[in-house]
């Protein structure tokens, strides 16, 4: 799907509250990725390694590993950034929106609240399967398959150069 | 014209929409600045007139002179054998395994942590352990070409008796890692030989000894470490800087503990199936013993099970409290008590042991108005840590004791603090949560004030970190050891601190044997 439906484009109510949830999303990821840039302590490995499921052994052997860490490091800090700026200035959101959504489900897939599984850090709602993760996951998959950038957001330029 | 009008109306519709989140990005920048700028306020009124040293502990320092040292083990049975690590040497079994543990374990990094210590400029040469088994490891170590650092230069002649090692004047130290009951008898005669002295704790099993190994390391002017590794525990510097720059406010009461729930813990050892009459010399073995028994199935347990028995050891005081009192006189330059009493019993383990499965002691400071609390129990896992407690915050170390606290602390400011009277008015500093955390690995200490930061503090972990790198603490120990015995410098462990530890451990002891309190006379050297 490369472009809305003509009828959400002149359905106001529709194409503001998506811009909404972009915008707001981006504010989300930009903070988090912030956050951890300015803090000099911060690193993946407490994530990683309270990680549980299919893929704790793949997050033991990041920690296990200076390289893999700092790469995870900086992935995480600079990922969550970028994807923050490109949804909430609207540029290159589609990208944008495809890494975020690929974040967010790692975070999810290290650690999953699924039945029997326990986390060491302590965790801030109730959650049985679905959590916020998997939700935001969810709704950059929605801003993927209704890209709002080219109408709202400074791709609009960019494709209006290209339309031209 | 109509046209003209259309095309700018489209180009100020397409600016205004492709512009329309910029603002937003607007109000996310000057909320972020906002809240820097308040968290920058928050933290300097935190940490900038309180810690004055927020750095880690300097990293670990090269030798600093290369004299080639010869060293020789007495006990190389299960500690002897990690102090001998630590030197650099371990038996060819220990390295297949742990590289096997690592390679099926990335987390496990045992294997990599001794072939990245610093060769250390030491030969083993000299093995004396009355077990042949324990002996013929010994040998092997030293053999072993898988070492951090190069090969070998010459390996370990084993030596039958302690005496006959003592006279070699090939070696220049000596480890020693027998029973307690062994300790006082072998540090002399080393001393008298002129051997410089690394002991293990609790330094001896009475107080006469104590006495003993004091006056001669003094005399003869060896360098003498006691095993407590805890000295080499960067948490522990970082606890003494704010502890001594008196963050914490005026100290009434500390509270160490021990807990450990199994049999491995009770020392409950195994009996190595090779032990028997031909393999033990048993008569050695117990000969500085009070009481002496036959060989046979019992002395086989209270061989391989030694810390069961007041005959070779001093049970939880010498084998456990003295940890933890030397990580605290480490930490707030205590001394001997004045007085101490303390009572237990077995209540756990009826196996036949006649030291206390559960032990508690008091230790008096009235010249320091301060009151150190030990409790141990060997039949419950509840974890306490230990507590420094002062009128303005406490200091809470991990959440578990023995072997040494190897774990971050976090400070809690006292909502009754008077140093801290404004700060808690105002908000910034919440009795709730800690104000300074520390956890191992970490660059510096953090002036957070958050649950996470406590969460992380008390995760123990299994080594001390240096400039980030992990690092045995007992390597370390041994390292400053052979540094000192170099440059002719005092070890972190060395005779002054170790005989408070062995006073205070002797009064404790003495006060469960006569169920009295016990005065140390500072004047005549004796016990009261």
């Amino acid at each position: 799907m490369s472009s809305l439906d003509i009828s959400i484009k002149e359905n106001n109510y529709q194409l503001y509250g998506l811009v909404a949830l972009r915008v707001l999303i981006g504010w989300h990821f930009l903070y988090e990725g912030i956050a951890k840039l300015i803090n000099p302590y911060w690193s993946s490995a407490a994530y990683l390694l309270d990680s549980k499921w299919i893929f704790s052994g793949l997050a033991k052997s990041i920690v296990a590993n200076p390289t893999f860490l700092t790469i995870s490091d900086y992935v995480n800090m600079w990922g969550l950034t970028i994807v923050g700026i490109s949804l909430l200035l609207g540029i290159f959101s589609k990208y944008g929106s495809l890494f975020g959504m690929a974040l967010v489900l790692s975070y999810y897939l290290f650690a999953p609240p699924l039945l029997g599984l326990e986390y060491g850090k302590p965790n801030e709602g109730s959650y049985l399967i679905v959590n916020k993760n998997l939700i935001e996951a969810c709704a950059l998959w929605v801003l993927y398959a209704f890209p709002t950038s080219p109408i709202i957001g400074l791709d609009r330029f960019i494709s209006n150069q290209k339309n031209n | 014209m109509s046209d003209k009008k259309n095309r700018t109306n489209l180009e100020r519709r397409d600016l205004l929409r492709g512009l329309a989140t910029v603002p937003v990005a607007g109000v996310f920048l000057v909320n972020l600045w906002r809240k820097m700028s308040r968290e920058k306020v928050k933290k300097a009124n935190l940490l900038s007139d309180l810690i004055k040293n927020k750095t880690a502990p300097a990293a670990v320092k090269s030798i600093s002179n290369s004299r080639h040292l010869n060293i020789g083990i007495i006990g190389y049975g299960g500690r002897g054998s990690h102090l001998i690590r630590g030197a650099g040497f371990a038996t060819k079994g220990w390295t297949e395994t742990a590289s096997e543990n690592a390679r099926k374990n990335k987390l496990n990094k045992q294997f990599e942590t001794f072939m990245s210590q610093e060769d250390l400029n030491c030969s083993l040469v000299g093995v004396c352990d009355v077990f042949d088994i324990n002996a013929e490891l010994g040998i092997n170590a030293s053999q072993n070409d898988m070492r951090p650092g190069s090969k070998p230069k010459v390996t370990a002649t084993r030596f039958q008796h302690y005496k006959d090692l003592l006279a070699n004047d090939d070696i220049d130290a000596v480890i020693i890692a027998t029973p307690d009951h062994w300790h006082s008898r072998i540090s002399i005669d080393a001393a008298k030989a002129g051997k410089h002295v690394y002991c293990e704790k609790g330094m001896t099993r009475t107080f006469d000894e104590a006495i003993d190994v004091y006056d001669a390391v003094k005399k003869t002017g060896i360098t003498f470490q006691l095993g407590h590794q805890n000295r080499q525990v960067e948490a522990n510097e970082k606890a003494r800087e704010i502890v001594q720059q008196g963050l914490l406010g005026p100290i009434n009461l500390v509270e160490i503990t021990t807990n450990r729930n199994s049999p491995w813990g009770a020392w409950v050892w195994g009996i190595h199936p090779k032990g028997n009459e031909k393999t033990i010399d048993w008569e050695t073995f117990q000969e500085p013993s009070p009481n002496k028994i036959p060989f046979g199935d019992e002395a086989l347990k209270r061989f391989f099970r030694w810390r069961c028995w007041y005959d070779y050891g001093t049970g939880l005081s010498g084998d456990l409290f003295s940890h933890d009192f030397d990580a605290m006189n480490q930490i707030m330059d205590l001394g001997i008590p004045k007085y101490a009493s303390s009572t237990g019993g077995v209540y756990f383990y009826k196996d036949g042991r006649d030291v206390p499965d559960v032990w508690n002691a008091t230790f008096e400071y009235p010249d320091k108005d301060l009151t150190l609390l030990y409790s141990a129990s060997l039949s419950s896992n509840n974890a306490r840590g230990n507590r420094i407690m002062g009128h303005d915050a406490t200091m809470q170390m991990g959440g578990q004791s023995g072997g040494g606290s190897i774990h971050g602390f976090a400070v809690t400011a006292d909502s009754e603090s008077t140093q801290y009277k404004d700060r808690l008015k105002s908000g910034i500093i919440n009795p709730d949560y800690p104000i300074f955390t520390y956890s191992p690995g970490s660059k510096e200490i953090d002036g957070v004030t958050s649950a996470t930061s406590r969460y992380f503090a008390n995760k123990g972990l299994l080594y001390t970190y240096r400039a980030g790198k992990r690092v045995d603490p007992t390597h370390l120990h041994i390292k400053d050891w052979l540094d000192s015995i170099r440059d002719g410098s005092m070890p972190k462990c060395n005779i002054d601190v170790a005989f408070h530890e062995a006073v205070a451990c002797a009064m404790a002891t003495e006060s469960y044997f006569t169920g009295r309190r016990i005065e140390w006379d500072p004047v005549n050297r004796k016990l009261i």
